[in-house]
């Protein structure tokens, strides 16, 4: 990495830490339903949602109902979803004309962005009318990542309360998590975006006469608000099929470092927010700093990877070495404007995150910089992760550290004043066991099979890589690829869209039986045997499980992908 | 649960998914363009920017250049290159045969167009492929290394043009922000200004 690299990494950590504290305070005071300085606004159009919807604000749901609310929700903003797609070529704003999406992407396409994981099957801009993109899309973009947040909120209802039934009420934590929290930042974020020039229009596509004759078709539409919120609400679905490697999506280095910071921001803001409801700013400012270094590790790894570059370039003289007025390093894939620095921040984030937009092509990255986002994911996305769902993901791995902490010692865990018994352990095994069977269980099938493989775009180890990260990014809910992979058949749709599905849903079942129980047991008070979670000890020992029970499970297939392939980077081509 | 309180959850499903929807795809994206239309009307619909008053593409979108008396982008993998309504990169891995096949052919290219020694070590950027295939940017060093050409087919001296991409080198913004590029189509309509093709 060079010097400009690690500012770069330097200032971009700096920035999402500073704002932990307020925004983690401010939210935590909005989801405890006490006034706000957006109030004199948004609470009127609070009260009024309410009414229109028959919600008491004060009256709350146990775990079943609050779950039961979550389903509903997210069944009728499937089949929403699913009819948008089927029948956009008679609904307005299709200025292209573009026919009716086909049931099998209209599926894939329903559930992908219904579950915050915005895996992309189609290039927006050859499939999509700004219909389905605008009311279709961007309101699970919104709702999507509210569920996230509801859940999160309900578990530390679970974990703070004692002797008591409810989690809250999913509606409200719902209304309050969009309307003063995501749409707020996605204004301001929308707006600078444009000021950037990112497009925001209904224009039919323009046609242009080029400098040198040929026609050239500009690709036009309502992109900024979808993409503050694609960006804010770790969905990652863009409006272009490039993404946000496309300048009309991430036009310059300043809108590039807002777009990266809205990745991160909510994520890291949740965790101090977690801290401080369950009652420990300090236990928050653990999970923090654990989760920063485990982020760093990333963002160092691939920025070396990506900056010394491809032995097989430098062989046909292609300099990897920057100075002289360029950049040296990987640059098959990346953007002129982002260099190597501000893309490998990029990867590594989105894949810490839920995000899965992309500034640059993962599939192109170098053996040990691909690997890296490919690990984020495969640790179920708990390094901040995604809105809502990574603190709550987190939550299992957490149990598991007091767990093994308590078998250390040898004595019943306890968590915040409670003991963590069988019930809530098998719960989060279920959930940590299933996720690597989704992932390695599809994989396997896929490498086996012709119609797994005939997809491929890289051949070799490469190739191994691309269906790991397929299946990952499904069942993470991630939603970024080895783009490379022609996904677009039966089996990988059908394939990553059960993992889409359970990934999603086995987490959050877990979570809110865990809630659920946990919400009704009694306070005990601590004792010199209690695990101190708001100590270093702690957050290293959380970090170190993180690293070992989640990835060690994968070390066997990564071994014969990416990491057979780094020992084979030099002189061996596919 | 009994079924009477799964009924009750009825009214709320269906109210707040109106709601939220009424709010978050018709109030704030037309909220967004309004505020874009007035206060940064040529932004939000695509940066296009006109040459005797006909428009000839967006500043932030690369175009095809293949003649000497322009400056040539990086290679595109969007549809047939520079295709600004197919984007994306080659997905190519670091060990495709392909990849280091296209390579070696643009190199040589490369070389060839720029009169370059047959081994000429190039800069990284001008050789691989932009992830959006709309990369408008090359690195410095890219563009100078084609000065010498584009001032022969333009009947100037290479340092008029040398001082000319000097002038549209970007640089870091606050030392850390971006990096160094040349918008190609900027510095391209600014040849067609400065230098007429005799």
């Amino acid at each position: 990495m060079t010097t400009i690299e690690w500012g770069q990494l330097a200032l971009y950590t700096a920035v999402l830490l500073l704002a932990a504290k307020p925004l983690g305070s401010y939210m935590a005071t909005v989801y405890e339903g006490r006034r706000t300085w957006l109030h004199p606004i948004v609470r009127p159009l609070e009260a009024v949602t309410y009414r229109l919807s028959g919600v008491h604000e004060e009256s709350e749901q146990d775990w079943r109902r609050y779950l039961f609310a979550v389903l509903a929700f997210n069944l009728l903003g499937f089949l929403m979803l699913y009819l948008i797609l089927r029948t956009q070529g008679s609904l307005p704003l299709n200025p292209q004309h573009f026919p009716a999406v086909k049931p099998s992407l209209a599926f894939n396409t329903a559930v992908s962005f219904v579950t915050n994981t915005n895996w992309q099957s189609y290039g927006g801009e050859t499939t999509l009318s700004y219909f389905s993109q605008m009311v279709g899309l961007t309101f699970q973009n919104f709702v999507s990542a509210a569920v996230g947040m509801a859940i999160l909120v309900a578990v530390i209802r679970g974990l703070a309360r004692h002797s008591a039934h409810t989690l809250g009420n999913f509606w409200v934590d719902l209304t309050r998590s969009v309307l003063y929290i995501l749409l707020p930042l996605s204004l301001l974020v929308a707006i600078f975006l444009v000021s950037q020039g990112v497009i925001q229009n209904f224009a039919a596509y323009k046609q242009v006469a080029t400098l040198e004759g040929p026609t050239q078709v500009l690709g036009m539409g309502p992109a900024a608000a979808q993409l503050a919120i694609k960006q804010l609400g770790t969905n990652g679905g863009g409006f272009f099929n490039a993404n946000s490697a496309h300048p009309f999506e991430n036009p310059t280095a300043w809108s590039n470092l807002v777009e990266m910071l809205a990745i991160l921001l909510i994520p890291v803001a949740s965790v101090y927010m977690y801290g401080r409801m369950v009652g420990s700013t300090k236990h928050g400012w653990v999970l923090v700093g654990a989760m920063t270094a485990l982020m760093l590790l990333g963002a160092v790894i691939v920025g070396y990877a990506e900056q010394t570059g491809n032995p097989n370039l430098e062989a046909v003289g292609v300099t990897q070495v920057a100075g002289n007025g360029q950049l040296g390093g990987n640059m098959e894939g990346k953007e002129q404007r982002f260099g190597i620095g501000n893309s490998t921040i990029w990867a590594v984030t989105t894949t810490d995150a839920s995000n899965g937009s992309v500034n640059s092509m993962h599939d192109s990255y170098t053996a040990l910089g691909g690997l890296m986002p490919l690990a984020n994911i495969a640790t179920s996305e708990v390094i901040f992760g995604g809105v809502g769902s990574g603190m709550y993901g987190a939550v299992l791995y957490i149990l598991l550290t007091v767990f093994i902490a308590g078998l250390m010692v040898g004595r019943t865990p306890e968590y915040l004043g409670k003991k963590v018994e069988a019930r809530e352990m098998k719960s989060a095994m279920v959930a940590l066991l299933i996720f690597p069977l989704l992932i390695l269980g599809w994989s396997a099938i896929g490498v086996a099979q012709s119609f797994g493989t005939d997809a491929l775009n890289n051949a070799g180890p490469h190739g191994l890589s691309e269906i790991l990260y397929a299946f990952s990014s499904g069942a993470a809910n991630n939603g970024s690829a080895f783009a490379g992979l022609g996904a677009n058949t039966t089996f990988y749709n059908l394939g990553i869209g059960i993992n889409i599905l359970v990934g999603r849903f086995i987490f959050i079942v877990a979570v809110m039986v865990i809630a659920g129980t946990m919400v009704e047991k009694r306070r005990v008070p601590a004792s010199l045997g209690t695990f101190p979670v708001d100590g270093v000890t702690f957050g290293g020992l959380f970090a170190g499980v993180i690293l070992i029970v989640g990835l060690l499970t994968f070390f066997p297939a990564f071994a014969l992908g990416p990491i057979v392939e780094h020992l084979m980077r030099s002189g061996t081509l596919f | 649960m009994t079924a009477k309180a799964l009924t009750q959850e009825l009214r709320p499903l269906l109210g707040i998914t109106v709601t939220m929807l009424l709010l978050t795809t018709a109030v704030y994206p037309l909220a967004v363009t309004g505020v874009a239309q007035t206060l940064f009307h040529r932004q939000a619909n695509g940066s296009i920017v006109e040459v005797n008053g006909s428009p000839v593409g967006s500043t932030l979108i690369g175009q095809m250049f293949e003649g000497d008396q322009y400056f040539h982008g990086r290679p595109s993998a969007a549809g047939d290159g520079y295709d600004a309504s197919a984007s994306g990169g080659s997905n190519l891995g670091p060990t495709s045969q392909k990849l280091i096949d296209r390579v070696t052919e643009d190199a040589a290219a490369f070389r060839q167009s720029n009169s370059l020694e047959a081994h000429a070590t190039l800069p990284s950027d001008a050789v691989t492929a932009s992830g959006s295939g709309l990369d408008p940017h090359v690195s410095p060093a890219t563009a100078r290394l084609q000065v010498e050409r584009v001032a022969h087919a333009r009947r100037v001296t290479e340092d008029q043009v040398r001082e000319l991409v000097d002038e549209f080198t970007e640089g870091r913004q606050l030392v850390l922000i971006g990096e160094p590029r040349v918008n190609v189509l900027k510095l391209n309509i600014a040849l067609d200004e400065r230098f007429p093709l005799p």
